[in-house]
């Protein structure tokens, strides 16, 4: 009896201990004059270790339940952390931004549709779902249109195809915002007087005996130019996939439509891109998406993104929210890039579904 | 997406025999060659004039264009390293490295962690609502996380209620560790839970039953079976997210502001782009440590990375 309430204690006290001990840890974290090493050495290991703990501890504390009623206990605690994440950090908000939408700047008092009569009336609004239009059908035409081109030639390469490749995949690597940055060295401009062009670009036309040109400031081509840089970017992933599905295709099939004497562009048209459209399809909606909460390209630009007519909508609800202050308006923004998503969702939960009838 | 699963790496294509390699070198003209060097060079040269500008000095950098350097290499006043030292120090970008690493290798693991428990008990352990839960995991793949971020933010400076009644308290998260974690867990989750239920789940069930009747319970099969079967799936989802966190400047902006003690790389880079817009010496070299760790992550565990995004989905 007394071994039972030693075991009982000891197993009530360790995940009240655990928590006690992350609690300070994170107390420490908020101090700000503390070592930057030491907070970053705290956190990292709080960060990882302190969730594995956590499960251990609601573990053995499960097996303290009566045999009875233990198994069908034991599943919520493998499953129940993550279900309180979804909820509280997507399904919540989800419910929480539509009702704010609808209510004022501060989210006082409700104002019916007002902030979505904003959002289709507003003109830098509406210039921004235009340049977002563009962006969701020119990035994933330029991605999947060079990354298919390059995947089927890099496919003949003898020799070299893996570094050809990881040298158009690099960019998946740097941050939209490094990025911009990096595509600075080609855009820049300086009027005269302030310097050398710096820009390649520029460096370009000077060399062609032409004036230079303010590339991100020409309206409206200077969307283009950004999205040059999504394209470089991304590629790379299309282009990946797709080498991924060319090689899975079976050679048979192939090599029988050169002997019946297909030449090269009929094969790539008539087997090649017919048997990997789903893959097209999938990286296609894969960048779609991307392109639809394209934010940090447009965002880390030094020039005002309304003056140069580059806004983009999910650049406009940060806008909004930070710099504007109003709530509501930023939620109707969020709520209109949901809504374009919805299809996806219904069109992927419904591919999960047939995947979960044949399984 | 929805038909992905984590997939053996394809086989390295057999030696082709003579006859084919003949025929191969035929298909493989210049045509394909010139295609791809137009095409790499294209894609190379604007990180190589990162890398360039990076390492001149300030007034190289300011009187002449970085591809210059090629018509004189090898001057002594061509190079420096200084811009970084002065970038580490000044431009604070060795605290914002920091930073970054105590972001990302929490926000890394913490959803690895929860979602690998969830996809085992989602494949195999029987409790209501299995099923219906999972779908809505699915359809929480596309939520664009543009929708979270007003709710979550409240929630961190005021908490929450619900008719007058606090449900969720006043935490304070706003710019902690904690909080970035937290949120950048939320957001990895579901593309996690999928990834891994999908791989946990086709692992063979004789494994698991026979573990059971040796008298293992869930969490040792877990713990010791499971977990390591499943370090394909686990490390390509971990250097996915990785970089993902790395990269952000959204969620880091959001929740840990975009100034003060910690903020991360790509906080800084665009303070510094606003703040010393035209000193290229110095963004170029910031740039560059923030393309550091990505790019060497990217480099020695690439063909994890490659397996990832093939089995990759549609994430929000």
């Amino acid at each position: 009896m007394l071994v039972l309430l030693l075991r009982v204690l000891v197993a009530v006290a360790v995940p009240v201990a655990t928590f006690s001990i992350l609690w300070w840890t994170f107390e420490f974290l908020r101090d700000e004059n503390a070592n930057r090493f030491i907070v970053v050495g705290v956190a990292i290991a709080v960060g990882v270790g302190g969730v594995f703990v956590l499960y251990w501890g609601m573990n053995r504390a499960v097996d303290l339940f009566p045999a009875r009623v233990r198994e069908s206990v034991r599943p919520y605690v493998f499953v129940g952390p993550c279900l309180v994440i979804l909820a509280v950090f997507l399904v919540y908000p989800v419910i929480n931004t539509v009702l704010i939408s609808l209510k004022d700047a501060n989210s006082q008092s409700f104002v019916g549709l007002d902030n979505f009569k904003f959002v289709f009336t507003d003109s830098d609004m509406l210039r921004a779902i235009r340049n977002t239009a563009g962006w969701i059908i020119l990035v994933p035409l330029a991605a999947v249109t060079i990354g298919l081109i390059y995947a089927t030639l890099a496919d003949r390469l003898r020799r070299g195809e893996a570094v050809a490749k990881s040298l158009i995949f690099l960019p998946m690597a740097i941050s939209f915002a490094g990025a911009s940055i990096t595509w600075q060295l080609i855009y820049s401009y300086r009027p005269q007087g302030f310097g050398s062009n710096i820009g390649l670009l520029n460096g370009i036309m000077i060399g062609l005996g032409q004036e230079p040109v303010k590339w991100l400031e020409l309206q409206p081509w200077n969307n283009l130019f950004l999205m040059v840089i999504m394209v470089w970017i991304q590629t790379g992933f299309a282009m990946v996939v797709l080498s991924a599905a060319i090689k899975s295709i079976p050679d048979e099939i192939i090599e029988a439509a050169r002997i019946d004497g297909a030449s090269e562009f009929q094969v790539f048209r008539r087997i090649m891109v017919p048997s990997i459209l789903p893959t097209i399809v999938v990286v296609t909606t894969y960048m779609v998406i991307n392109s639809l909460k394209v934010f940090d390209i447009v965002f880390v630009q030094p020039a005002s993104a309304e003056t140069n007519g580059t806004v983009v909508v999910a650049e406009r609800m940060i806008r909004w929210f930070f710099q504007l202050n109003h709530n509501g308006r930023a939620a109707a923004i969020a709520v209109v890039l949901f809504a374009a998503v919805i299809p996806v969702m219904v069109w992927n939960i419904r591919r999960f579904r047939e995947e979960e009838a044949i399984r | 997406m929805s038909s992905a699963t984590v997939e053996a790496p394809p086989k390295a294509p057999a030696p082709a025999p003579e006859g084919d390699q003949l025929e191969a070198a035929g298909r493989g003209g210049w045509f394909v060659r010139i295609t791809i060097v137009v095409i790499v060079i294209l894609w190379t040269i604007p990180t190589l004039g990162v890398l360039i500008t990076s390492f001149r000095p300030e007034d190289a950098v300011n009187t002449s264009g970085w591809w210059e350097v090629f018509a004189h290499p090898f001057g002594a006043t061509e190079w420096t390293l200084e811009n970084y030292r002065i970038a580490l120090d000044q431009g604070g970008f060795g605290n914002a490295f920091l930073n970054s690493l105590a972001v990302t290798i929490p926000s890394t693991v913490i959803p690895i962690t929860i979602a690998a428990f969830a996809a085992y008990a989602f494949s195999w352990m029987e409790f209501r609502g299995r099923y219906v839960l999972f779908v809505i995991v699915v359809g929480l793949l596309v939520v664009p996380l543009q929708m979270a971020l007003i709710p979550i933010l409240r929630l961190y400076t005021q908490g929450a209620t619900l008719f007058g009644r606090e449900i969720f308290p006043d935490l304070s998260l706003q710019g902690t560790f904690l909080g970035i974690w937290l949120a950048h867990a939320g957001f990895g989750l579901p593309l996690a839970v999928y990834l891994l239920r999908n791989y946990i789940g086709s692992l063979p069930s004789s494994i698991i039953e026979s573990a059971k009747i040796d008298g293992a319970d869930h969490f040792t099969i877990f713990w010791r079976l499971v977990v390591p079967l499943s370090v394909p799936a686990i490390a390509a989802f971990a250097i996915f997210q990785f970089l993902w966190v790395w990269n952000d400047l959204l969620v880091a902006y959001v929740f840990l502001g975009g100034a003060g003690q910690n903020i991360v790389v790509t906080v800084a880079l665009r303070e510094l782009v606003g703040s010393r817009g035209e000193n290229w010496h110095l963004l170029t070299s910031a740039a560059f440590i923030s393309m550091a760790l990505p790019l060497l992550v990217f480099f020695a565990l690439q063909k994890y990375f490659v397996r990832g995004l093939t089995a990759g989905a549609v994430k929000g």
